[in-house]
């Protein structure tokens, strides 16, 4: 299983990388490699606020749909158009090219209650 | 452990990277490399299925014409030995117990393959209307299918038979077929679930493995693989094969979902559900399965509500983004007001209505 040590990561299959008092996010290796085929992202809009353990979007396999779920609650401030063209990258590259949304949020000590690397890995074992 | 049930060809799963899922209660492999890889390699070479989840119900007995001709409704007195037909099995009010293949083995000898999720209840529902001289079996066990799927199929199976096999036509078998390098024969049938040519392969349960693995050697040299549900589904969905409990069930009659070529009300016997079915095809059924293909950016998927305006105008029974085509597309069972091509429909995706109108089906058909 690939999981950076320097991200953060929650329990619903996300990671969180911390960029000057923003985050941006997206999905981990194991979680791409479960869905499968990632054939569509559904995302939020730029302005758009996302509330922690809420659906912010979803990401679509050939066969299945998964909610995405705003690790924090914040502001979206970019999101990755290139998705949308190419959801392949979330298979591909899960950690670099498939990032989705960078947020602002609204309370960044909030980041440091998410998971560490060696805290995911082993939640993803008990499952 | 898990008290999923699993077929002779499970050991051969991991060799070749299956990843299992619990499906119907059954341990099967959802993919191997990955479904839109594995649909392609159908496509455009050749598919190795393990379908021995598939219930076989023995129908045999003097009587035996007679009976299916009761129970079923396509016309089984146009059988002769060594062919097969799709049929449906109905309930009186013209709702789906179950849609199946006949093969007629010989004289009095039927083998109906069916739904692995209904074999039972099918087998009960042939047992409760029993008439006449007719024994009714559940062999399942004793069969392993496969099913060789896809352009390459013929040439791979070729080397491993005898058998004319240019010889069997479509719905057509030859029973045994033998396969000499594991000194075992089978039933081989140029049918299949798919939308591509092939065959489907039923052989003594024992002798499964030996065949599975001597198919995919056989066939490396051509770009076989073994192929699992997930690209099966996407795979009949593109050729607009029914799949019971989704496009079929006990609310939706064969005729509502296009279906009526196998429902035979001129027939001579009377059948279980002809009277609604008769109505549905007189008067044209009130719902219609319907081809449709996304405009606004989304998948349609099974239960999504379907739209036309604000009226509430049906439901998906199955969508997905097509390998093939690439497109996002889906099956909607609709009001029959709604179901002419080009009409325009919402499709509820989460809390969003999106734009979708109505196509052509099949989405796939391969070239002759």
């Amino acid at each position: 299983m690939n999981l950076p040590k320097d991200l953060f990561y929650t329990k619903e299959h996300e990671w969180v990388k911390k960029e000057d008092g923003n985050v941006r996010i997206g999905i981990t290796d194991f979680a791409q490699d479960e869905l499968g085929d990632i054939v569509f992202v559904e995302m939020p809009e730029v302005g758009d606020e996302i509330g922690a353990d809420e659906p912010f979007g979803s990401v679509e396999s050939v066969k299945t749909v998964s909610e995405l779920y705003a690790p924090l609650s914040g502001k979206v401030l970019e999101v990755n158009e290139e998705l949308e063209d190419s959801p392949e990258f979330v298979n591909e590259s899960p950690y670099d090219k498939a990032w989705m949304v960078v947020v602002e949020p609204s309370n960044p000590s909030d980041v440091d209650q998410l998971l560490s690397a060696e805290q995911y890995e082993e939640a993803v074992k008990k499952d | 452990m898990s008290d999923l049930k699993r077929t002779p060809l499970f050991p051969e799963y991991e060799k070749s990277g299956g990843r299992t899922i619990d499906f119907g209660g059954w341990d099967l492999p959802v993919q191997f490399s990955g479904i839109k890889h594995e649909h392609e390699t159908t496509r455009t070479k050749a598919g190795l299925f393990d379908v021995s989840h598939m219930g076989e119900i023995m129908v045999q007995g003097p009587a035996s014409e007679k009976f299916l001709q009761q129970m079923v409704t396509n016309d089984v007195s146009k059988l002769t030995p060594n062919r097969a037909q799709y049929t449906f099995m109905c309930y009186e009010d013209g709702g789906t117990v179950d849609d199946f293949i006949v093969y007629m083995l010989e004289q009095d000898k039927y083998l109906l393959v069916v739904n692995a999720a209904n074999t039972e209840k099918d087998f009960a529902w042939l047992t409760e209307h029993k008439s006449g001289d007719v024994s009714i079996e559940n062999v399942t066990p004793n069969y392993v299918q496969l099913a060789l799927q896809g352009p390459k199929a013929e040439s791979i199976l070729q080397r491993l038979t005898e058998t004319d096999l240019n010889q069997i036509k479509f719905f057509r078998f030859e029973n045994p077929v033998y396969f000499s390098s594991i000194e075992a024969g089978g039933i081989v049938s140029r049918t299949g679930y798919t939308g591509e040519d092939g065959f489907e392969i039923y052989i003594e349960a024992a002798e499964g493995r030996k065949l599975w693995r001597l198919l995919l050697e056989t066939g490396e040299t051509d770009g076989l693989e073994p192929i699992g549900l997930g690209a099966r589904d996407t795979l009949r969905f593109e050729a607009n094969l029914p799949l019971y409990g989704q496009e079929l069930s006990k609310t939706i009659s064969p005729v509502e979902a296009g279906m009526k070529f196998a429902v035979k009300i001129n027939k001579a016997e009377n059948f279980i559900g002809k009277d609604a079915l008769k109505q549905q095809i007189e008067n044209g059924p009130s719902r219609k399965l319907v081809g449709i293909e996304m405009i606004d950016k989304g998948i349609p998927r099974t239960d999504y509500q379907v739209f036309a305006g604000d009226e509430k105008a049906g439901f998906i029974t199955t969508g997905t983004q097509s390998p093939t085509l690439q497109k996002n597309i889906g099956l909607a069972l609709v009001n029959s007001e709604f179901a002419l091509e080009g009409t325009e429909l919402y499709v509820q995706v989460r809390n969003r209505k999106l734009k979708a109108t109505v196509v052509k089906t099949p989405f796939y058909k391969r070239e002759q």
